[in-house]
């Protein structure tokens, strides 16, 4: 069966509805959105959808495989999810905002061709923004600004590739990709802006935490993995990506344990997150490929958790850094065990989520012998645990206690971290469903003996680390501070471009006022005063010849009758050179 | 407004937890010997391998975030 409308289009234009419905009604009717759109996307068997020819090419709005599926699920799951979690949130523009970014992110994955993708890559890019505006604090501001710009520029290189690739294939229909020539790279480029690949990671970082409590947890899940889908489907294989997404697995974690902002934490641990998928594309076998989408789908999950769990903080609390949080568990149990679900999930605990997508992608590195990489993963794995599974929820919930007292957040916000920390534990315990929805069939057990003891020593023996280094005092205190990263070059270099703009163009501005408005028309004004005398004197001087000056000559004993040449005599020039052009216009015409 | 949670404002439940904690690091080790392995490396088939690259790495995480930070730690206003 073909429904008519194709999911993104439930809700983009959805979205435009919002704003005219009040009270129970709307909230009813923004639930039903995603519940409706997910229920369209099961019904859908594979193969080309919604085919709509604009000029000489076909448009296709819903490319149905195994593939894109997966990630329409997971996108309208979260969706339904992160809608629930802003369910009381009385700004319409923030509603209106997820739900068109959203819309993006379902029409990116159904996309069969590169005109649509890059429409709908584009509405992701500018409705993300406003989930980061709507903080409306001068950092968010900042912050939102520079996101938007630095997507604008993705987004640029994105089309560029695109128009030469087109230009190059003759088809705007797209599948397989891989990196060859100009074009490939600058679409490689503009993808792994958004997957938030090294060096081009710094927006996630500076964004992230600036968004709106609930924009954060949309933010989270949509960019990145949307990024994540389309690597998978053009770039599959890429060798290049193994090694980056292992940098990007490791990286981010030193960041992430000096980081005083709980959210930002998340956000660092996001792109190490993202570096595991990175390196599944990069391996792109069946099993590497399943790990990569089956983590996609999971992280999505616990992220959006874990987002949603320390959002529920901040909008109690109006606290952030961890300097300020602590002790929570005493007023906040229930936000505390969700947290820790997540924390849990992200780490790859047996019983939860991550154990049973991310040790795919461990796995098919060490089928491929890729030691250095695999030693990479693991250490990234014990690292991940380190601080989104034991930092964020210690600093927050335990540690020194911050005296705050506040209560759990509203019903709505504990029903959303509810689902989603079921799905985390439910996926785990029984991964069949996830499996059989993966591009490829699925032959791996994760529940061996073997598998269990090495993650949970791997994980307990990091612990102890933590451990040892809290109660010895050597672990790096919590700071106010912040830690250059990569926006730097940005950041200070627009401050460099200033201020080099500053002193050149304004600079150019007094001197032309300087010379040219002052010094220039004293100088012609003294010259057309008494041309020839000023010349002749001009000459003798520059010839060194003082003493052939005539007395006359001289400025200071220059006197009044020495004009040679009366006022009348410009003027009858400049009547005759106007008469002269007239005449010759006159003629042509 | 509900009665709060104080289970780790008292030290000996603190130590008790730890006490766990360190049991069952304890029992994972024992554990180990027990286990078939069919590892992909040799030394992923070797007895607490992981325990013991569990803990140097976290180790070595620390030690290297903390030289990171004499170079890249700025003040909150840095870019203000």
């Amino acid at each position: 069966m073909t429904n008519l409308i194709p999911p993104a289009a439930i809700f983009i234009v959805g979205a435009l509805f919002i704003p005219l419905i009040k009270g129970k009604l709307k909230r009813a009717y923004m639930l039903f959105l995603p519940v409706f759109a997910f229920i369209t996307l099961v019904k859908m068997p594979e193969g080309k959808y919604w085919i709509v020819n604009v000029l000489d090419y076909g448009l296709v709005f819903g490319r149905i495989d195994k593939l894109s599926m997966v990630f329409g699920y997971i996108f309208t799951i979260i969706s339904f999810i992160g809608v629930l979690f802003a369910l009381k949130v009385k700004d319409d523009l923030q509603h209106v905002s997820a739900f068109m970014y959203a819309g993006g992110a379902l029409g990116v994955t159904f996309a069969g061709d590169f005109i649509s993708l890059y429409i709908f890559w584009e509405i992701m890019a500018i409705f993300s923004t406003f989930l980061i505006l709507a903080r409306k604090t001068k950092a968010s501001e900042g912050a939102a600004v520079r996101y938007i710009l630095v997507h604008l520029f993705g987004g640029l290189c994105f089309l560029a590739g695109i128009v030469l690739y087109i230009q190059n294939t003759g088809t705007i229909q797209f599948e397989y990709i891989g990196l060859n020539g100009l074009a490939s790279w600058l679409i490689f480029i503009g993808i792994a802006l958004n997957a938030a690949i090294p060096p081009l990671h710094p927006w996630l970082q500076d964004a992230y935490p600036e968004a709106t409590v609930t924009g954060a947890v949309f933010l989270s899940a949509l960019t990145t993995k949307s990024a994540v889908y389309l690597m998978a489907r053009t770039f599959a294989g890429t060798e290049l990506l193994i090694y980056i997404g292992a940098g990007m697995t490791a990286i981010p974690i030193f960041y992430a344990v000096l980081e005083n902002d709980v959210r930002r934490v998340l956000a660092y641990s996001l792109i190490n997150q993202v570096g595991f998928m990175m390196c599944g594309i990069g391996i792109g076998t069946q099993l590497a490929i399943n790990g990569t989408v089956s983590h996609a789908f999971c992280h999505i999950l616990y992220k959006a958790l874990l987002f949603m769990s320390v959002g529920s903080v901040l909008h109690m609390t109006g606290k952030i850094r961890c300097t300020d949080l602590g002790g929570l568990y005493k007023t906040m149990p229930l936000t505390c065990l969700f947290c820790m679900i997540g924390a849990a999930s992200i780490s790859a605990f047996p019983l939860f989520s991550g154990f049973v997508s991310k040790s795919m992608i461990v796995s098919a590195s060490s089928h491929e012998k890729l030691i250095v990489v695999w030693f990479i993963l693991q250490f990234a794995s014990a690292g991940v645990f380190h601080h989104a599974g034991i930092k964020v929820p210690f600093f927050t919930f335990f540690g020194h206690d911050s005296g705050i007292r506040t209560k759990e957040p509203p019903l709505n916000m504990l029903l959303a971290m509810g689902i989603a920390a079921f799905f985390c534990i439910g996926i785990a315990i029984c991964p069949g469903p996830l499996y059989d929805i993966l591009p490829y069939p699925v032959h791996y057990a994760p529940y061996t003996g073997a598998h269990v003891v090495g993650q949970l020593q791997l994980l307990m023996f990091g612990a102890l680390a933590f451990t040892l280094l809290i109660l010895s005092g050597y672990y790096p205190a919590e700071m106010r501070a912040i830690n250059l990263d990569t926006d730097l070059f940005y950041r200070k270099a627009a401050r460099l471009f200033y201020y080099i703009m500053d002193k050149a163009l304004n600079g150019l501005n007094s001197f032309s006022n300087r010379n040219i408005a002052e010094v220039l028309p004293a100088f012609v004004g003294g010259l057309s005063k008494n041309p020839v005398t000023s010349l002749v004197t001009y000459f003798m001087r520059t010839a060194g010849k003082d003493n052939l000056a005539i007395e006359d000559f001289k400025r200071e004993t220059r006197p009044e009758g020495t004009n040679l040449i009366p006022m009348g005599v410009p003027v009858l020039i400049s009547m005759a050179i106007l008469f002269l052009l007239f005449l010759v216009f006159a003629l042509k015409i | 407004m509900k009665k709060e949670l104080k289970i780790f404002d008292n030290p000996r439940n603190v130590k008790r937890l730890l006490g766990f904690f360190y049991f069952s690091l304890l029992v994972l080790l024992i554990v180990d010997f027990f286990i078939h392995k069919h590892a992909e490396f040799p030394w992923e088939g070797a007895t607490n391998f992981f325990a013991v690259y569990g803990y140097v790495s976290c180790v070595l995480l620390i030690f290297i975030a903390k030289i990171l930070r004499i170079f890249i730690k700025r003040d909150e206003n840095y870019y203000d």
